[in-house]
């Protein structure tokens, strides 16, 4: 196999196709162009919802209203919850880093269906821009959070159908990606890459797909049913026209829970790739992580009612719900362990990705931790709707899901740009983000405990500690953002040149030149081992 | 990886699911006129089933493709049912 750059080698980003200048980004079929379009757009809508959470903090610093009344911080949380849940979070990692690296990975030259994923990406713009503009135009920014709780949001006089019609049309882009990328690992996938010789990463994918294709429609047929409530009048969730509320927060959940797995899937891929490769050795237990991966991706489909344990459910339901929560959290485990002993013996090669890694294991662990106070039915009474949940949340998807996406992004930034960041800038954005992280969200747990409730703009004097301390760390947070991002922006074009393997990776992105070419392969790669062997490694069948 | 083998399909066969299709289509708009009471919702999704499964194999080519992803499309159904069966436990038990 020779993919090494010949003389004939033009990279991704210098190849000239039937369009020039901007439109040979907009109309590009390149699965890597389009995973840095949703990059980019990834970047400017979460610095937006960055910028609301932090006036949020702002307006939390003392008791009583500073810079906004209740009302705008009702409609500030909405929509820093929108953009970050169906914008950020949800597509980020699969559809930024798995577009682009999921065809390399598997060895093949392009996803399934290049046109459906260009389509995909132009349905996700649409769904953001219109989950903004559901800010300013006609009644006023939505109210309701981003759960969208009925009967709240059938009544409320706000813009809660822009945000809701944005939200549907986010949920088409992802069910496309989701289907693009099963027919890609299913068909596409290199002469000799058996399923069990397939990395991880495209294995978290795989199982993010299918949670993609299966649980999204849920979402958007309940979110129809909302807009045919309103403008229609069917009693679908009002009682009073013969509807059931809980119906919503059962039909909400049973796909927003498991969008938390399709958050935090491909971040465990990410991971997952970082810690043989800084350690030079194999993955620990590659068939436990992919079972995990799995049994995540179906488990997780079935602890939806542990957000409802307060709703009146029934209490055979809390139950199940609550079992079920526990069980869960099994595979993660496993996966923890996997990740730690990975590392154990290894050569370990501190670099940015990998503190990342590091760190997204520390935080995803105490929203895990948490996550089981919170399944257990007698203090989730206690907990439920406190900043505790705020907490929680954002250990498991900032924490977790933001985390790996930091790591994954100074992993694959040589490889995407064929330049070299600075480590020493890199280091330093991450011991702010790190520690404006824990000092921003940590005292949310404890104020949350002592029976703060979340989503109110104004407390009582006893948080202002908790209070004061939060929004101190969310200025410090920001600035390890802006500081990282620099670090990124800057070395895009000023960075040492990367070579095609900086990091010792084994996997087949890292055997073909940085910046890849535009069809990835000169020669498509015979697959004859299982990934992860290093140097010292002895290939088995 | 194997590529399993393209299925053509004939004329005739795709015809003949057309025309049950359309016989189905039919037998749902009688069996309206039949009252069957309780049973009314039942008895039309279980020709609306029906078919759904004759499109899947045939239009959708399923009969024709690997266990495997026979399997994955199995397991959607199974998933659709459990779902519901949990949240039909909290409405009969609530």
């Amino acid at each position: 196999m020779n993919n090494q750059p010949g003389d004939g080698y033009i990279s991704y980003l210098d190849y000239q196709g039937k369009h020039r200048g901007i439109l040979s980004w907009l109309l590009s079929t390149d699965h890597k162009r389009i995973g840095l379009m949703y990059l980019y757009a990834v970047i400017i809508f979460f610095f937006v919802a960055a910028f609301l959470g932090l006036a949020m903090r702002i307006e939390k610093m003392a008791p009583g209203p500073d810079i906004m009344d209740a009302q705008t911080y009702n409609g500030i949380f909405t929509i820093h919850g929108v953009i970050m849940v169906f914008i950020i979070v949800i597509p980020g990692i699969s559809a930024i880093f798995g577009n682009f690296f999921l065809p390399i990975m598997i060895g093949a030259r392009d996803v399934a269906f290049p046109k459906l994923n260009l389509f995909s990406w132009y349905l996700y713009i649409t769904g953001a821009v219109l989950g903004v503009l559901s800010q300013f135009a006609g009644d006023g920014p939505p109210d309701t959070g981003w759960t969208f709780y009925v009967p709240y949001s059938a009544e409320s006089a706000t813009n809660v159908i822009y945000a809701l019609t944005a939200a549907f049309i986010l949920g088409f882009s992802s069910i496309l990606t989701g289907l693009n990328f099963i027919v890609t690992i299913h068909r596409m996938r290199a002469p000799g890459m058996t399923w069990f010789r397939m990395p991880l990463f495209p294995w978290s994918l795989y199982a993010t797909a299918w949670i993609q294709v299966l649980a999204t429609p849920i979402v958007g047929i309940t979110l129809l049913m909302v807009i045919a409530e309103r403008t229609l009048n069917i009693g679908f969730f009002d009682p009073a026209l013969g509807g059931d509320p809980l119906l919503f927060q059962h039909l909400f959940w049973i796909y927003s829970h498991p969008a938390v797995y399709i958050m935090i899937l491909p971040a465990m891929g990410i991971v997952t790739e970082i810690f043989p490769t800084f350690s030079q050795k194999p993955v620990f237990g590659y068939g436990a992580i992919v079972i995990s991966s799995i049994a995540i991706a179906a488990v997780g489909y079935f602890v939806w009612g542990h957000h409802m344990f307060t709703s009146g459910m029934s209490y055979w339901s809390r139950w199940f719900f609550s079992f079920l929560t526990f069980i869960v959290a099994i595979p993660s485990a496993i996966k923890v362990f996997n990740w730690v002993s990975t590392m154990y013996g290894g050569a370990i090669d501190l670099k940015p990705p990998l503190l990342y890694a590091i760190s997204f294991i520390f935080l995803f662990m105490i929203g895990g931790f948490t996550g089981l106070a919170l399944g257990s039915l007698a203090t989730n009474v206690h907990l439920h709707d406190t900043d505790f949940v705020v907490a929680h949340f954002h250990y498991i998807i900032f924490g977790g899901m933001g985390f790996a996406f930091f790591a994954g992004i100074h992993y694959w930034y040589p490889k995407i740009y064929g330049r070299m960041y600075s480590n020493r800038i890199a280091n330093i954005a991450w011991g702010i983000l790190f520690a404006g992280f824990n000092l921003l969200y940590f005292p949310l747990f404890i104020i949350g405990i002592q029976g703060m409730p979340r989503r109110y703009f104004d407390y009582l004097p006893q948080f202002t500690t908790g209070q004061v301390i939060s929004s101190i760390g969310a200025f410090i947070l920001i600035s390890g953002l802006i500081l990282m991002t620099a670090n990124l922006i800057y070395h895009r074009k000023r960075g040492a040149i990367a070579p095609a393997n900086p990091w010792k990776g084994v996997t087949l992105e890292w055997l073909i030149p940085s910046p890849p070419p535009h069809e990835n392969f000169v020669e498509i790669p015979e697959i004859k081992h299982k990934p992860y062997l290093f140097a010292k490694t002895e290939p088995k069948e | 990886m194997s590529k399993s083998d393209t299925h053509i399909s004939r004329y005739r066969e795709l015809a003949l699911v057309l025309l049950a299709l359309l016989f189905l289509t039919l037998l749902s708009v009688l069996i309206t006129e039949l009252h069957f009471g309780a049973l009314s919702v039942f008895v039309a999704l279980t020709v609306a089933s029906v078919k759904v499964f004759i499109v899947l194999l045939y239009f959708m080519h399923l009969k024709f493709e690997s266990l495997l992803l026979r399997l994955l499309v199995g397991m959607v159904f199974v998933l659709y049912g459990l779902i519901i069966i949990v949240t039909f436990i909290d409405y009969f038990f609530r």
